[in-house]
């Protein structure tokens, strides 16, 4: 669907992307992750023909990136924003119509969408006299009204209530289903691990780390694991405990995995009064800070 | 639609259904009447009656009785002493009290060095102005005395000057003509440079408002910067156009109801075409009848084509310049230095007119009216005067090739800037962008 081949961009003597590949398949939900500054916003302005890249080049389904394809393309950018004195049936008419749709077209899309997210009785209404939850709903619809292939979301939840959240991810998994591919660019990670199959992590330009979010984890995995007993583990000979927590009643202990296998592991905690056992599942948000930090 | 079309149109739609657009372009004509009209106005009303005491010692005034403003009570010098005068003045509530002494050796020099004039408080300068110019006048009688010439001789061969001045240019025998021609350039100037004011902060603002706004990342993923930035400046360049043909809609009437309801049947315009074909004679004194002929003398269609040309002109390059100021700051205070190098070709500009007014032809007004960034209005300063083609030619043709290098400019900085916030960039950095890749 999407192939960014040596992409960098420059402004003067800051590197905002470097040799930046990437692919993106058809279909997917696609996670660019990174901490502030990393070149995120750099990349999708590239991919939105909002700014050229200075090196390398980018395709999509095959042909160069050129002005006909910002059609194809839905935004919604991390910066907010709508005119706040219009109206927000003509505002969604105006943005439809920017990209390309026929009035009539334009019109019933509007209405469409407006019942979906059951803003129907508010479409004469000013942007302005809206709240701000209904008002980043209709900023959504504007960025997907004129039913893009590529979808590209920056910290798509940002501002959204928990409601709000859920009914977003559910239309994001929707528009996936009806065979968008959506490029999710965020620095929290909670979301991505619930929504990406794909992730690249980006750091001052440059790539750190890419592809199937199973695998990645997997890969980062420490073998560690986390324990819960009824009563306190005595010293065990050959068990290193890294982390010892109390709750209540019950004892948490972060094992570290050595030359113990499974099975004996479990012989020598089961008389403590073993409670859970599981492996230690590595976060996202670790590597991402382990990652950005080296 | 095209893309520049839908913003054009947007641009326009939501502004001119603005209640302050609307009320604005009904009041502006009635406004600016009332503007030209009320200083004329407030100076033929009578001002409160100021009666000044005088002890003139030395009868120099002649009891001169003063103005329908200013008026003099004379006390007689051989009743009064200085302070009794000064005193029956405050006792009567006058305005201020003249004193003038007597002169020491029949000196009318000495009078002129001391005479005084006392008030609680100050003085009025039309008050102080009135008596200086009377203490003038008969102290240089006086003078004329002493040398022994009648002041009467004087006065009598008193003579005015009015030189009737004949353009010989074209062969064309006109009467001269420069007052009209002064007020057709000065009005068609000002009202360019008040459109681009005007209009070209509003282009500023909208900028600025959608930066505020934070839709620009979004508008430009849809559309190009050049664009938005196009559409927006020709959407309220044509809300300026409607506005224009309003006003002189509006002002056209405005000037048929005042003339038919102020001005005497005789000089309705049908009248006085057909007195002018058969009553030449009786007619050519009158003002109107002068103002008529003289307009004949002026090449309409070409000033009326140029006025055209230069509005658009100059709206569009000093537009994209408002808008390149726009995007480059977050906030409408901030623009104040940056836009001061747009405003200050736009005020010399209205301060050679006055130069170019009186003189035409000369270097200043030529070199002025060529450089684009002040043409648009000096130019039409001169036109009504009579330009040489070459030179309407070659100002237009640089009017249009700095048209479109400052929209190249502009559009470079516009483009960078629009998607910059925070910090208030320095001109150096706005000539980096420019630089800047796309």
């Amino acid at each position: 669907m999407l192939k960014a081949e040596g992409v960098s961009k420059y402004y003067g003597d800051h590197r905002a992307l470097h040799d930046f590949n990437v692919e993106i398949e058809q279909g997917s939900v696609f996670g660019l992750l990174g901490p502030n500054g990393a070149g995120k916003t750099s990349f999708i302005r590239i991919l939105n023909q909002i700014t050229a890249p200075d090196q390398g080049s980018i395709r999509l389904n095959g042909e160069k990136l050129q002005a006909k394809h910002i059609q194809e393309i839905g935004y919604l950018p991390e910066e907010r924003g709508l005119y706040p004195k219009m109206k927000v049936g003509e505002q969604l008419l105006y943005l439809a119509r920017l990209k390309g749709l026929s009035k009539e077209e334009a019109n019933r899309k509007v209405k469409d969408w407006l019942e979906r997210f059951e803003l129907m009785d508010r479409a004469k209404k000013n942007v302005e006299e809206l709240s701000k939850g209904l008002a980043q709903k209709v900023q959504f619809i504007a960025s997907v009204i004129h039913e893009p292939s590529l979808i590209i979301l920056d910290e798509p939840f940002t501002g959204f209530d928990p409601i709000n959240t859920e009914q977003i991810k559910q239309e994001i998994l929707r528009l996936r289903k009806d065979g968008a591919t959506v490029i999710f660019s965020t620095h929290r990670m909670e979301s991505v691990e619930e929504l990406c199959e794909k992730i690249v992590l980006i750091n001052k330009g440059e790539k750190v780390l890419d592809g199937m979010l199973s695998d990645i984890k997997k890969q980062y995995r420490s073998g560690n694991y986390i324990i819960r007993t009824e009563q306190a583990l005595g010293t065990i000979s050959g068990l290193n405990i890294i982390e010892h927590k109390q709750h209540f009643d019950a004892h948490q202990y972060l094992i570290e995995a050595n030359a113990l296998n499974k099975q004996s592991l479990l012989e020598k905690v089961l008389p403590a009064g073993l409670v859970s056992f599981e492996e230690e599942e590595a976060h996202l948000h670790d590597i991402f800070i382990k990652l950005a930090r080296s | 639609m095209s893309n520049l079309g839908l913003i054009i149109k947007r641009e326009f739609s939501t502004r001119v259904r603005k209640r302050s657009f609307i009320i604005l372009t009904l009041l502006g004509p009635i406004l600016m009447a009332v503007l030209l009209f009320l200083p004329a106005y407030l100076a033929t009303l009578p001002g409160d009656l100021k009666v000044i005491t005088v002890l003139d010692e030395s009868i120099l005034m002649d009891f001169e009785k003063g103005t329908d403003e200013i008026k003099l009570r004379y006390l007689p010098p051989d009743k009064f002493k200085l302070e009794q005068a000064q005193e029956f003045s405050k006792q009567e509530g006058d305005y201020a009290f003249l004193y003038i002494p007597l002169s020491e050796g029949g000196d009318p020099d000495f009078l002129g060095r001391n005479v005084q004039l006392f008030r609680d408080g100050d003085v009025a300068l039309s008050v102080e102005g009135f008596i200086e110019d009377k203490l003038e006048e008969y102290i240089q009688k006086e003078k004329l005395k002493v040398e022994g010439v009648d002041p009467e001789i004087i006065a009598r061969t008193k003579t005015q000057v009015n030189i009737r001045i004949i353009n010989t240019e074209d062969g064309l025998e006109a009467e001269n003509t420069t007052l009209v021609k002064m007020g057709i350039g000065y009005v068609a100037a000002f009202a360019i440079y008040l459109f681009i004011f005007i209009y070209g902060s509003q282009i500023m603002r909208g900028v600025i408002e959608e930066k505020n706004n934070r839709i620009m990342e979004l508008m430009v993923s849809s559309i190009k910067p050049f664009e938005l930035m196009m559409g927006k400046i020709m959407g309220i360049g044509l809300l300026a156009l409607l506005q224009f043909v309003i006003w002189i809609g509006l002002g056209m009437l405005l000037y048929f109801i005042a003339t038919s309801i102020f001005i005497s049947p005789s000089l309705e315009s049908g009248e006085l075409m057909a007195n002018a074909g058969t009553n030449m004679g009786a007619m050519a004194d009158t003002p109107v009848f002068e103002i008529w002929r003289s307009l004949q003398g002026i090449d309409f269609i070409s000033v009326i084509l140029s006025f055209i040309y230069y509005f658009i002109g100059g709206y569009l390059l000093y537009g994209a310049l408002f808008a390149a100021v726009g995007s480059a700051v977050d906030k409408e205070s901030d623009s104040q230095q940056m836009v001061l190098p747009i405003t200050i070709p736009l005020i010399l500009s209205l301060l050679v007119i006055l130069r170019a007014l009186d003189n035409p032809d000369g270097a200043l007004a030529f070199w002025f009216s060529m450089v684009p960034l002040s043409s648009p209005l000096v130019m039409m300063a001169r036109l009504p005067f009579g330009v040489e083609w070459w030179e309407l030619l070659v100002s237009m043709l640089l009017l249009a090739l700095a048209f479109l290098g400052g929209v190249w400019i502009a559009a470079k900085i516009y483009r960078v800037g629009i998607l910059m916030y925070g910090k208030k960039p320095t001109f150096t950095e706005m000539f980096r962008w420019i630089r800047y890749k796309n």
